[in-house]
Order: structure tokens, then C-alpha cells, then sequence
């Protein structure tokens, strides 16, 4: 086994595999907490729907890149989601219900009624639970996405205590002179971005996965905002890296295998968590 | 410093309290009260800026979000949030901070002092979910004093609060009060009210504005 390892190690593609996995773990579980914290676990779900949405339209529409579709509109309907959600009188999980459930079905009927492609079921499977594209990334791709996550990283030490304040108590906040709605679409913009970049590893029905597990493992083991995050960053890198590891081992798509590992340290943190209190 | 003109306060197309007058100079301590549903906690927000008014003008001289502590009445922090108490009393110094990202040692030793004052030094480390409705009123408090440079807005702080730390809380209040805070504070605790305040606004069927003095002659 650990032949197969060395010998796949050699090859740069999975090298760049486990670097863009990993950081894409290490950027979904930093806003994670906030996520989960504010009653918007399964943004990630719908958000990821929507891109699937925007995937087909783009697809049938020829588009060279389709990030130039998939991503202005999943950002404008993350905003609408998280703005929708706070005030009005729509509930914020019946809007993201809403939202997900209608692009899933508008992008699976535009592939139907207009894919040139023979495989459809093959394409549609892909977006949903992540494709091989991982694999094929190419060295600039990889520079990209450690750029990104540099800045995404600044970004929330930088802004940390401002996150911790927004999340907490946004009545306060708001008193205290923060402008939260500054802060509430930065994160939604973020969130949408790191969902459109970070389809291509897990496919969107999987997405949520990344930014739920590692923030509610996290949750059940801390209790203070600050170690609660570093312990759910750290758990998703970990998590991510063992996942891409034994899916390269055995063969099993990569997605759902860190989905998977992520599952299992959920499992283990709250045997932990349970037996401590 | 604050000073409302014929103002009506409300949610969308109900109102809750109208023609409401009254002024705040710097150093008052005002006392609200009225029955529950009289629009107390409504008038605090419309002041905070987290609603609009729907009539009238209210304007506030001197004062920006960053000298404004505020003590919300009840908040709708959840259950499972993972915050230690350390943590939500730093919070109440981010008004000061409107562009660096970290605390100073300044702002630490003022959250040390308030926690000190109000007696919840040694459940610094402890989570905030885990504590007694009491002992969140203070943390909350402290938080609020943290944020306080010139005005403190209190909505109902002795809610939950043991007679004797009550009593400290009241103490604590009007000696910031003597030391040029200035006070806006809900209570049903007329009484005691009346004893601390230096200005008394009744909210409800007939409003009354004026001294306390005037307030116990009415
Ligand atoms: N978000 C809201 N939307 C609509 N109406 C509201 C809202 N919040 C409060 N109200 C109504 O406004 C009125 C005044 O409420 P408010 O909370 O200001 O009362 P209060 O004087 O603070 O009462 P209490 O002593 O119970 O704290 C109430 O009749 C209440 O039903
Ligand atoms: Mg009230």
C-alpha cells in the first residue's frame, strides 16, 4: 500500500490534487463556524445548486469559461440569501430551500431539453458529486488557488474580531457603529466564491459537507469562538488530506471519500465531546 | 445631547408610542418606565439607530456609534453558541476600533477592570452558554460598560439579578453616572428609580416627561 502511495506521489498531478484539496478544506471551514453559527448551515447546499444552475445554462450556452457565468450569479443569489434571510418575512432555510431546490431542477431540465452531449447522466453526476477535474489541474490553476487562499486567510484574521462581534450579536454590533451589512456581504460573497472554486473537488451536493462537518466536530469538542475555529481549520485540512490519500488508494472519488473521513471525525468528536461533559 | 420632537415610534404600519418629546443633556440619568408593551425597548432601538423612526425627528449631538454602550434586552444569542466570556466582554471595545483588526493592551485592561467591577473575573475563561441567566446579565454589562465612552443605554439591567447585585448594579450605574456617563435605563423598578434618576419618562397611555422630582409630586 504504501508503494502505491510513493509511486503516486511522484506523479505533480496528485501533488497538485492534495494541494488545492487541502486548501479549499482550510477556506470552507474558516467561514464554517460563522455559517452554522448563524442558522445558514445549508447555504452551502443551495448555493451550490445554483451554481449547478448557472453550470447548465453556461454549458448550453457554449460559454469558453464558464466561471464567468456560474460565478456572478451564485454571488448575487448568495447575497440575496443572506439578506432575504435576515429580514424578511420568508424564513432564511425556507429561502435557501427555495433557491436550491428551483435551480436544481431549472439546470437539470436545461441539460435535458438542450445537451448536445451524448453522456448526460454522466455530466450530470459529475457537477453533482464532483469530477475528475481535480486531478487535471494544471500548474497555474494550483498558484491561483494559493493566492486565493493566502488573501482569504488575511482577510479573516484581519477582520476576526469583527466576524466574532457580526455572529454573536448583530443588534450589538450595529449599535457599536459596525456596519454589519458590510460584513454580512462580504461573507456571502466569499462563501460564494469558495463554492464555485471548489465544486470541481466535491461536485455541489457534497459541498456542504465541507463547510457543516468540520465546524460542528469542532463545536462538540471547544467552547470559546476561537479555538472552536482554529479546531475546525484544523480538522478539515486534516480530513481533507486523509480523504484524497485513501481515495487515491482505493480507487474511490474523491469527494465523497473526504465527506466521508469527514463523517468519521464528526463520529469521533462527539464520543469525545460526550464524554468529557 | 439627545433630543426627540414629536416622534412616533412603531414596527411597519403599528405604532406603538406617539408624540413623544424629551430632551437628554450630557450627564442626565434618565429612568424609563411603563408596562410591558409600552414601546420601552422599541424607543431604545429607534435612539441605537437599529430602527427608523416612523414620524418625527430625532437627533443625536456629539454622540457617534462608537461612544454608545448598549445593554439589549434580551438578545437572540443562540444556545450552542461556543463563546467564552472573555471573548463577548473584549467585543463591547470593537467601536472604538473602526479600522485596526486586533485589541491593545489598553482595551484588555478595560475589559479586566469592568469584568472586576461587576464580578465575573473568575468565569473569564468559562462559556458563556454554560452560565446562569444572572451571570450573563453582568457579562453582558460588562460588555456594554466596555463600549460606554459617553452614553449607556440599559434595558431592563437588573432583570434577573439577585437583590444584592441589584443593588451593586444601581451603585456601579450612578457612579458612572456621577463620573459624567451619561444614563438612559428601562426599568420596572420605579422606586428605586426615582431615587438614582435625575429625569423620569413614562411611557404608555399618558406619557410623562420631566425631573424626578416633578415625577414624585405628579
Ligand atoms: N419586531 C416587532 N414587530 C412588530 N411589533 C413589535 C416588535 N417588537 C415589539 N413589537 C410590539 O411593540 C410594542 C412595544 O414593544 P416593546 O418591546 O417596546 O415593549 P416594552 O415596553 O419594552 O415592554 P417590556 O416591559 O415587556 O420589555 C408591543 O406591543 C409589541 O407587541
Ligand atoms: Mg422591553
Amino acid at each position: 500500500m504504501l508503494e502505491t502511495l510513493e509511486l503516486y506521489l511522484q506523479y505533480p498531478f496528485v501533488i497538485h490534487a492534495l494541494i488545492v484539496g487541502v486548501l479549499i478544506a482550510l477556506c470552507s471551514s474558516l467561514l464554517g463556524v460563522t455559517l452554522v453559527l448563524k442558522r445558514f448551515s445549508l447555504i452551502g447546499d443551495g448555493l451550490a445548486h445554483v451554481a449547478f444552475g448557472a453550470l447548465a445554462v453556461a454549458t448550453v450556452l457554449n460559454f469558453a469559461n464558464k466561471m464567468l457565468l456560474t460565478l456572478p450569479i451564485t454571488i448575487i443569489c448568495a447575497v440575496l440569501i443572506l439578506r432575504g434571510g435576515q429580514r424578511a418575512k420568508i424564513k432564511g432555510d425556507a429561502v435557501i430551500a427555495m433557491i436550491s431546490v428551483g435551480s436544481l431542477a431549472f439546470g437539470y431540465l436545461i441539460m435535458n431539453l438542450f445537451a448536445a452531449s451524448a453522456n448526460l447522466s454522466g455530466d450530470v453526476c459529475s457537477t453533482l458529486f464532483g469530477s475528475t477535474s481535480i486531478l487535471t489541474l494544471t500548474e497555474e490553476e494550483v498558484w491561483l488557488s494559493v493566492g486565493l487562499s493566502i488573501l482569504m486567510v488575511a482577510a479573516f484574521v484581519l477582520f476576526y474580531h469583527k466576524i466574532f462581534a457580526v455572529t454573536f450579536d448583530e443588534d450589538f454590533a450595529r449599535a457599536a457603529g459596525l456596519s454589519v451589512d458590510f460584513y454580512n456581504l462580504l461573507i456571502s460573497v466569499v462563501i460564494a466564491v469558495i463554492i464555485v472554486l471548489s465544486m470541481n473537488l466535491v461536485g455541489s451536493l457534497l459541498i456542504s459537507a465541507f463547510i457543516i462537518f468540520p465546524a460542528l466536530s469542532a463545536m462538540k469538542l471547544f467552547k470559546t469562538f476561537r479555538a472552536v475555529t482554529l479546531c475546525s481549520v484544523a480538522l478539515s485540512v486534516v480530513c481533507a488530506f486523509a480523504g484524497i490519500i485513501a481515495s487515491i488508494l482505493a480507487g474511490t472519488p474523491v469527494g465523497s471519500t473526504i465527506v466521508a473521513v469527514d463523517a468519521l471525525a464528526f463520529g469521533v468528536c462527539l464520543l469525545l465531546g460526550g464524554s468529557s461533559s | 445631547m439627545i433630543s426627540c420632537q414629536n416622534v412616533a415610534l412603531g414596527y411597519g404600519a403599528r405604532v406603538v408610542v406617539e408624540d413623544l418629546s424629551f430632551t437628554v443633556d450630557a450627564g442626565d440619568y434618565l429612568c424609563v418606565v411603563g408596562e410591558n408593551g409600552a414601546g420601552k425597548s422599541t424607543l431604545v432601538k429607534t435612539l441605537l439607530g437599529l430602527q427608523k423612526p416612523l414620524r418625527g425627528k430625532i437627533s443625536l449631538d456629539g454622540i457617534t456609534a462608537g461612544d454608545i454602550g448598549y445593554l439589549p434586552q434580551q438578545t437572540q444569542i443562540q444556545k450552542d453558541f461556543p463563546a467564552s466570556v472573555e471573548e463577548i466582554v473584549l467585543s463591547g471595545c470593537l467601536a472604538r476600533k473602526k479600522f485596526l483588526p486586533f485589541y491593545s493592551a489598553e482595551d484588555k485592561a478595560t475589559s479586566a477592570r469592568h469584568m472586576e467591577l461587576l464580578k465575573i473575573k473568575s468565569l473569564a475563561r468559562r462559556c458563556f452558554r454554560e452560565l446562569s441567566g444572572g451571570q450573563q446579565q453582568r457579562v453582558l454589562l460588562a460588555r456594554a460598560l466596555c463600549a460606554a465612552k459617553k452614553i449607556l443605554l440599559l434595558d431592563e439591567p437588573i432583570a434577573g439579578l439577585d437583590p444584592e447585585a441589584a443593588a451593586d448594579m444601581y451603585k456601579i450605574i450612578s457612579e458612572l453616572n456621577r463620573r459624567g456617563t451619561t444614563i438612559i435605563m428601562i426599568s420596572h423598578d420605579v422606586d428605586e428609580a426615582v431615587k438614582y434618576a435625575t429625569h423620569i419618562l413614562r411611557l404608555g397611555d399618558k406619557i410623562f416627561f420631566g425631573t424626578s422630582e416633578d415625577f414624585r409630586h405628579a
